[in-house]
């Protein structure tokens, strides 16, 4: 066997009172696309940062290509040929894409000479990109391609992408497998961060499971079955939500002709919008991040108000409605960013739980707190959605992501809506919790509330909704049953390869 | 190397703690200052401090501390609102003047009848001149999104303006030989804010000043109307989300903020400064921010808080006329505070760690 590129040999991270890393030994090879598997909290980025010199490790070391490597900081792991796409881009909105490649150089070149170098990279890797255009008028996956092409000039041995896929579309996904193809057959290895278990099984050549910080199996993803990494993941059987055949009762939510202008210079607007959910269903609307999603979450929850007409809850005109008003009528909704716009950071689970709650819950009489039934509703939730949290009197912030998102779904859930809107139900959630928040989510549709469930994991929408409609560019494609659709219809929805050209290598 | 570590959670114990270490880390660093300036630093800090409260002439300080405390625990209470939920009133000072005015006017229509309604009618007066002073920046922030910092602010210098104008014109003494002026309200009972027990410093001020810090207490721990006010601070958009209507807020905020300060120069004007004169107002109005943050914009800590800068203010005077400290060393001494503070609050939400120095 030769040399690996990076052997990682005994990595040990703590944190105050987690170990995020527990002695993590494996090898990328060379020119290999190695899979990190794990579910949140696996301690997958804990791992990353320290081979791109962000942490610093408390014991083990790293071998790149026979020497002892250990990167004191970002710009040292860089200079040994390690790059990183981030999941979240750190780009200005209001530069183009050289002046964004620049700012993240240490000697950038003039303008003109950078611009041809972009253009050359790009052609050769297949990932076509004007270096003059605002980065705000970009599309997620032209977003990215800005990111792989700010590593791909300083010539990576070693390229790591934490989970590159979650804002593409099916089509889009296609077009970076490629690149990364290309990338492989020149001899850069690859260290591909993702839970997305078929996407791992067509592109890797190897994977490292990781699981609560240690490495508990490594296997060759074409010959395993996802189920098998899954439960590998996870660590036991995983449950499958259940859906009972369900008949749809009336309309509950019906928005026609909705139009909306962006609220801010980077948002979008919504377009002519029109759905109708009835009771008992579970309406998926898919799309890349970006498109509208929270926007039309603003205009279902009350935050943004329209034209009376154009949103009826049961043939009721509420478009002019606020959030307190639509909580009585029984519309509730959940935001996706969880930290400052579903929950208050620094209060705790129970003001945080008066937050929605107190209309429906009734936890409030002539405006006077009732702080003693407010207790008590959190510490149900807390208890229902099975919420990690020493009690009620604990920060929001102090929360990991995934118990507060049970915490915020599990809140909505409880207080029984006739109409219920979530954004990113599971982001950031492990499989268990997903699993649960899902059947929740079910269960809660089988007593007959209609659910509109805002998402870009295609998978969730198909193990959940009854209907699926995509939002692109602030427009909605018309609702179609779930049954039967096929990947690349759905990827077609979503706008396809939102105008970007496939690569051509 | 110092590490700073964020806090999975606000440190109460430290949320308590700080202004006391602020206390006595402006007591030390000041005493630093004074010996500089040639002064025994511990004599100078008793004066301070110890002289007003256990001094020979205590008799005469302790009730100066109630007639000097409850405005500025007026007017911070009500500012309090408006800083938990982002919105910067920083024109008490001229919400202050405003009150005193209308309110003296008010009363002043009447001279020299003798009622027991005229009093009352002073007090509406006075909240409704620092009400209508502050609605000016509340409505134009709800109506055109201006900064009612700004805004606050340029009015108290309008009303500095205003209140030198009725001084020489409108409210002038008639009977004054010519001073600028209004007549004393003093030497006129219905209007006198007398104090309710002889030499105890107790006047309407201080009975309303506490019952505005119950009235802040309960509606910030009790009431939806605070928890919106705290929530909005927190995470504005949380607010939106939970059903906030952010004009509305603004509106009550800056005007509960403005009806308190008016009050406050009521109390003032008709009490122990009996008159409306051009050099009226002492800086009440801005004293009393840094009384707000003192006190943690917690309606009891304010009443702390507004006890220490009576004290400092008082002993201050003292430490002036019996050793000779300049004026500028005693207005050091309260930056100080509030220095100490804002620098000491980084506790609450952070921790520091001394880490060994990382080899390379």
């Amino acid at each position: 066997m030769t040399t690996p590129l990076l052997s990682l040999q005994g990595l040990t991270k703590a944190y105050p009172g987690v170990v995020a890393n527990d002695t993590v030994s494996f090898d990328i090879g060379q020119g290999e696309v190695h899979a990190l598997l794990g579910e949140n909290g696996a301690g997958k980025s804990t791992l990353v940062k320290m081979i791109y010199g962000l942490v610093k490790p408390d014991s083990g070391k790293m071998v790149l290509n026979g020497q002892a490597f250990a990167p004191t900081e970002p710009r040292a792991a860089r200079a040994d040929g390690i790059a990183m796409v981030f999941q979240h881009f750190s780009l200005f909105d209001a530069l183009n894409v050289a002046e964004n490649i620049a700012l993240g150089m240490e000697n950038p070149p003039k303008m003109g000479d950078l611009a041809a170098r972009i253009r050359e990279v790009s052609e050769t890797y297949g990932l076509p990109l004007d270096p003059f255009r605002t980065v705000g008028d970009l599309s997620a996956g032209e977003r990215q391609r800005v990111e792989i092409i700010r590593c791909l000039l300083q010539d990576p041995k070693l390229l790591i992408m934490d989970e590159p896929t979650s804002v593409l579309t099916p089509q889009e996904v296609d077009i970076l497998f490629e690149t990364l193809q290309k990338l492989r057959s020149e001899g850069t290895s690859i260290l591909y961060i993702s839970h997305k278990l078929e996407e791992i099984r067509t592109l890797c050549d190897h994977a490292t499971i990781l699981r609560l910080g240690k490495n508990v199996g490594e296997c060759t993803p074409a010959e395993t079955s996802a189920r098998d990494m899954a439960e590998m993941m996870v660590g036991t059987t995983l449950q499958t939500p259940e859906r009972s055949g369900r008949d749809f009762g009336e309309v509950s939510l019906d928005i026609s002709g909705l139009s909306v202008p962006s609220p801010s210079e980077f948002g979008t607007a919504l377009r002519n919008l029109h759905l109708t959910v009835r009771r008992g269903e579970v309406l998926g609307v898919g799309g890349v991040a970006g498109n509208g999603q929270d926007e039309l979450l603003g205009v279902l929850s009350g935050e943004i108000t329209t034209a009376p007409d154009a949103v009826k809850m049961k043939g009721q005109p509420i478009g002019k409605l606020g959030p307190t008003a639509r909580r009585k009528l029984g519309l509730l909704s959940a935001p996706e960013e969880r930290l400052g716009h579903a929950a208050a950071p620094d209060m705790s689970l129970t003001e945080n739980a008066l937050l929605t709650g107190s209309v429906r819950e009734g936890l409030e009489s002539n405006g006077f707190l009732k702080w003693g039934e407010t207790q008590s509703f959190a510490e149900r939730i807390i208890k229902e959605f099975d919420v990690r949290t020493p009690g009620p009197d604990n920060a929001a912030r102090s929360l990991s992501g995934g118990n507060l998102q049970k915490f915020v779904i599990g809140r909505e859930v409880l207080q029984n809506p006739d109409v219920l809107v979530v954004n990113q139900p599971t982001w950031g959630v492990d499989a268990a919790a997903a699993a649960s928040i899902r059947q929740a989510i079910l269960d809660l549709a089988a007593k007959g509330t209609a659910v509109v469930c805002i998402s870009q994991d295609l998978d969730e929408l198909m193990e959940i909704s009854d209907s699926f409609a995509a939002l692109n560019e602030g427009r909605l494609s018309a609702p179609r049953e779930t049954t039967g659709l096929t990947v690349d219809e759905i990827g077609l929805m979503m706008g396809g390869a939102h105008g970007m050209e496939v690569a051509h290598v | 190397m110092i590490v700073l570590e964020k806090r999975p959670q606000p440190s109460q114990t430290w949320s308590m703690a700080t202004p006391v270490v602020a206390v006595l880390a402006t007591m030390f660093f000041g005493g630093v200052l004074f010996a500089a300036l040639g002064k025994n630093p511990i004599e100078a800090i008793m004066t301070i401090f110890w002289e007003p409260l256990f001094g020979e002439f205590s008799f005469y300080y302790r009730p100066q501390l109630l007639i000097k405390g409850a405005p500025l625990v007026l007017i911070a209470i009500g500012l309090s609102l408006g800083f938990r939920a982002g919105i910067w009133n920083i024109g008490a000072e001229g919400q202050y003047i405003m009150g005193a005015i209308v309110g003296a006017g008010v009363g002043l229509a009447f001279y020299p009848l003798e009622a027991w309604y005229i009093f009352p009618l002073m007090v509406i007066g006075g909240a409704f001149g620092g009400w209508i002073w502050a609605m000016i920046p509340a409505i134009l922030k709800v109506r055109f999104g201006t900064n009612e910092i700004l805004v606050s602010l340029m009015l108290v210098y309008v009303a500095e303006q205003m209140l030198a104008s009725v001084s020489l014109g409108l409210l002038k003494n008639p009977e004054g030989y010519g001073f600028p002026g209004s007549r004393n309200l003093q030497s006129w009972d219905s209007a006198h804010n007398a104090e309710l027990f002889a030499g105890s410093g107790m006047h309407w001020g201080v009975v309303t000043a506490l019952i505005a810090v119950i009235f802040a207490y309960v509606l910030l721990n009790r009431h939806m109307l605070g928890f919106h006010i705290r929530l909005t601070g927190e995470a504005p958009r949380a607010a939106k989300f939970a059903g906030v209507n952010p004009a509305r807020l603004i509106l009550f905020c800056l005007g509960a903020a403005g009806v308190l300060a008016g009050l406050a120069g009521l109390f003032e004007v008709a009490g122990p400064a009996g008159q409306i004169t051009i050099d009226f107002n002492v800086g009440y109005g801005f004293t009393a921010i840094i009384v707000a943050f003192l006190g943690r914009l917690h309606p009891v800590g304010i009443v702390l808080a507004g006890g220490v800068m009576a004290l400092t203010y008082i002993g201050g005077d003292i430490a002036q006329s019996n050793l000779g400290l300049p004026s500028a060393a005693i207005q050091v001494f309260q930056g100080m505070l509030l220095f100490f503070l804002l620098a000491l609050d980084l506790l609450t939400n952070y921790r520091i760690r001394l880490a060994s120095k990382e080899v390379a």
